[in-house]
């Protein structure tokens, strides 16, 4: 399992893709395979703000409902629609089609997001 | 097969016993339905035949194993249901007057004072009508106590990882916001963590002990110092009172409000039988809050209390008091067993619990807490099994339903991946459990030997393996009566 190197992670498993003043959010491939199946996905509202580790989203799979944190503090500009009705496609693809709502950046990102090589030490020493 | 199946047109079933009800003429014009509804068409034997057959096809405490863990499913006893049964009892209504009540009243009073003996809380009332009602109705009791001191500051409530869903959800119901404490590697709360979340704005802590994770909380001490320091309160989520029956006391630990699921410690019916009973016990502090109608006695006679004597009660969660059966079988339950019985209930729900986790670790099986002793549940994970075979723990878990064992509870606590919760309960007798060991044992033999044969289990059962996604995905609860069974 690669990571894709240019997005950033956080503890809780989410990645963060930064272009200019807009973050786009979505679960990690670790996520994704832990939660199995997904089978329906709440996502915030446009206009939302959201700061770091405010819930944001809600996955859900046939085996457990988790809480998705927002990994940077920002105002939600846009959400995967395509989401509602393919759940799946975060299973399918999680780092592109998967992904689940975007943010306008407010301040800086937070010192707590991790390198994709960060990342993957932590998933190495939960094994 | 559903009964609409086997239905053939003018096909009848003539009325034997004279109808009772009077036609209601009284509903207004526009809300008489148009068309006839859809009944099936069967004969009277037909009927029976079919549910009798869907009766044989339930998996039940009374047929099979049902080691369900942070349920407690556990045998009801017979007797219990037989004395339950008296006409006295079945035939009283609601209604009659307390002067004609005063045998169903004293049974309630009764178990009233021996679940404040058994949680060491001075005060109970048996009117939820389930357990999520009796958690709902502790945290509003919290929710009163902080508002009628004029502290509405306390707006959050703090939930640990290894909570029951529920938890979270009660404290949502009352209004509160929640904070997530998390576990440390051992299973015990996190306190560094406890300590950073709690403040002015804590109305409380919802835990339960021994937790989900199936081990006793062994800062419970500390973690009630600090919440009642900083002004919050302590729920005990009761769903794991049989592991301290008779032992130790919620009231003793520190909690304040909490409570009982009367149909799993108490051994009254449920797992899809129900019906559920709930009863909320509280502190001195929490008493004035608790619901009506509770049962109050004078010496002499027993009568209920109600709003003009608890003018700070949450309120009424139930048209009378409770489910009245559920309540009379578990007063007679605990009666039945007395003191030194209800001690070994939770001293042979243990012992059952903690031989099958010592067996199933020799046997190669992976424990969750290996330098835990269990309290009367347990987890295993097939996390490496998952890894090296392909095998998931629900793989495994559909394989035990062809050996005829109910599945433990699978996936629960979220925290543990690849997980069977196990609670085979104090009822199983020792070769039950060797059964149950070996059954395992043959499942992980199979795993290694011929996957397929567990990747696809069941084989024996009415139905095959389920596609619970295609379900999820695509819920569909209603009967069409266009749909041929094949295409249903």
């Amino acid at each position: 399992m690669t990571l894709p190197q240019e997005l950033r992670y956080t503890t809780t498993h989410e990645w963060v893709r930064v272009e200019n003043d807009t973050a786009t959010i979505g679960i990690s491939e670790h996520a994704q395979s832990l939660l199995g199946d997904l089978v329906f996905v709440d996502l915030p509202a446009l206009e939302k703000t959201l700061a770091v580790g405010d819930d944001a989203a809600v996955v859900e799979s046939v085996k457990a409902a988790a809480d998705v944190y927002s990994p940077v503090d920002g105002v939600v500009i846009e959400v995967n629609s395509a989401l509602a009705d393919k759940p799946e496609l975060i299973n399918q693809d999680p780092y592109s089609t998967g992904w689940l709502f975007k943010v306008k950046l407010v301040g800086e990102l937070p010192l707590s997001l991790l390198s994709a090589a960060e990342y993957q030490a932590m998933l190495n020493e939960e094994e | 097969m559903l009964i609409f199946e086997i239905s053939a047109k003018g096909r009848k079933n003539h009325l034997q016993a004279p109808r009772l009800a009077p036609e209601a003429k009284d509903i207004p014009a526009h809300l008489l339905r148009r068309t006839p509804p859809i009944f099936p068409e069967v004969s009277e034997l037909q009927v029976v035949r079919h549910y009798t057959q869907l009766s044989r096809k339930n998996f039940s405490i009374d047929t099979q194993f049902y080691p369900l863990g942070s349920c407690t499913m556990k045998y009801n006893p017979r007797g219990v249901h037989q004395l339950a049964s008296l006409e006295g009892f079945l035939q009283h209504h609601p209604l009659t007057p307390i002067s004609h009540s005063q045998g169903y009243l004293q049974s309630a009073y009764e178990l009233q004072e021996i679940l404040s003996h058994i949680t060491g809380l001075s005060a109970v009332s048996l009117t939820p009508m389930a357990g999520a009602q009796g958690e709902f109705a502790g945290v509003a009791m919290i929710r009163a106590y902080h508002l009628s001191r004029g502290d509405t500051a306390r707006t959050e409530f703090l939930v640990p990882d290894a909570a029951h869903g529920t938890n979270p959800a009660t404290a949502v119901m009352c209004g509160f916001r929640i904070k997530e404490i998390p576990t440390d590697k051992h299973g015990d709360v996190d306190l560094n963590a406890l300590r950073a979340a709690v403040g002015p704005h804590t109305a409380g802590i919802m835990l339960t002990n021994p937790s989900t994770l199936g081990v006793f909380e062994r800062h419970i001490s500390e973690i009630a110092k600090t919440i009642h320091d900083v002004g919050g309160l302590l729920y005990y989520d009761g769903a794991n009172l049989n592991a301290i029956l008779g032992k130790c006391r919620p009231g003793d630990m520190g909690f304040d409000v909490m409570h009982i699921n009367l149909h799993k410690t108490f051994a009254t019916p449920h797992g899809g039988g129900g019906p559920g009973s709930g009863p909320v016990a509280a502190n001195e502090r929490l008493k004035p809050f608790l619901p009506i109608p509770t049962v109050g006695y004078d010496g002499d006679h027993y009568y209920w209390l109600t709003e003009k004597d608890c003018p700070q009660s949450i309120g009424r969660l139930s048209a009378f008091m409770g489910n009245a059966g559920i309540i009379l079988r578990a007063n007679i339950y605990a009666r039945l067993l007395g003191h030194e019985g209800l001690c070994r209930v939770s001293e042979y729900a243990t012992l059952n619990a903690n031989y099958l986790m010592a067996r199933l670790q020799q046997a190669g099986f992976t424990l969750a807490f290996a330098d835990r002793r269990a309290s009367h549940e347990f987890i295993i994970t097939f996390k490496k099994e998952a890894k090296t075979m392909g095998i998931s723990a629900k793989d495994i878990a559909k394989r035990l339903l062809d050996y005829g064992v109910h599945a433990p509870t699978t996936y629960f606590p979220l925290l543990v991946p690849e997980c069977f919760l196990i609670e085979p309960t104090e009822t199983e007798s020792k070769e039950e459990l060797d059964n149950f060991i070996n059954i395992l044992m043959t499942i992980l033999k199979e795993a290694k030997e011929s996957p397929e044969l567990v990747k696809q289990a069941p084989h024996t059962l009415p139905v095959r393996r389920l596609d619970d996604l295609k379900a999820a995905r695509e819920l569909d609860l209603t009967w069409h009566k266009s749909k041929k069974p094949e295409e249903a």
